[in-house]
């Protein structure tokens, strides 16, 4: 928890104990380290989709179910939709902190943005899962 | 002690990009957050073709036209390269949190990398595809 107290010059938490409950943000590197290991997956993992998309250029609609339908594309697929999402979440979240400086607006923006990322997440994974196990052809 | 009457003088702004002279690393870093942002609107491209796949074929025939109408086609090779731009900019930003690359020679290798290595590899991966296709 965050000590979000005005004057922190009285108070029987010790310095350790601040510090253990992550600073002034709440939430101290945890946002940075996701950002860098949802990076170093995201490399690979769109460097596979884009393979995929390439592949499922001028496919008939059942060898492009077929194809999305492999295992291993839809694992792959999943695995770069949730690393993605949680990537751009965090990366929209920097830039809203730095450009909007209305408590409210902000609080609004980054609200917006949360449900942004869910949507997409939602709905992409559920298409992944459709398309793989809906046996639509 | 009577009130000291505070002059109204509008505060300092901090100098922002405006005043600043271009440089490959400021454009390269503003870039990588521009590039940033418009992958986070074409997360949603990549969501309705997705949904269009699982809907059936009268949708899919639509997003597979338009993606592969001359406009859809332009709009993937600018999304192709606007994502090797970002990638690129982000491996920067892992040899920088390593420690490497803060010299002045090595900042402007890296940024200019970036640019010219985003440019090569979205050539690249459009030659293989259509090659191979």
């Amino acid at each position: 928890m965050a000590d979000n107290r005005r004057n922190t010059s009285v108070t029987m938490r010790t310095p350790r104990a601040r510090v253990k409950g992550l600073g002034a943000s709440g939430h101290g590197a945890g946002h940075f380290w996701q950002q860098r290991l949802t990076a170093a997956a995201n490399a690979p993992l769109m460097l596979g989709f884009i393979v995929i998309v390439a592949m499922m250029a001028n496919r008939p609609y059942p060898e492009a179910v077929a194809l999305m339908s492999h295992p291993l594309v839809a694992l792959l697929l999943i695995l770069a939709v949730i690393s993605v999402t949680l990537h751009m979440r965090i990366g929209m979240q920097v830039v809203i902190e730095d450009y909007v400086h209305s408590k409210g607006l902000k609080l609004v923006s980054l609200f917006a943005n949360n449900a942004y990322a869910v949507v997409v997440a939602v709905a992409c994974l559920y298409a992944i899962l459709r398309v793989s196990l809906g046996k639509l052809v | 002690m009577a009130p000291t009457v505070r002059p109204t003088v509008a505060p300092p702004l901090s100098p922002h990009l405006q005043i600043y002279r271009w440089t490959w690393t400021m454009a390269m870093s503003v870039f990588h957050r521009v590039t940033g942002t418009a992958l986070y609107g074409g997360t949603a491209l990549v969501a309705i073709w997705l949904v269009a796949l699982a809907s059936g074929p009268a949708a899919y025939g639509w997003v597979a036209w338009f993606f592969g109408s001359i406009v859809g086609k332009l709009v993937l090779f600018v999304y192709t390269w606007i994502l090797m731009h970002h990638m690129l900019g982000g491996l920067r930003h892992f040899i920088w949190d390593f420690g490497y690359g803060f010299d002045r020679e090595q900042r402007m290798g890296l940024a200019r990398a970036t640019l010219i290595g985003s440019v090569i590899l979205t050539v690249l991966i459009w030659a293989l595809a259509l090659i191979l296709r």
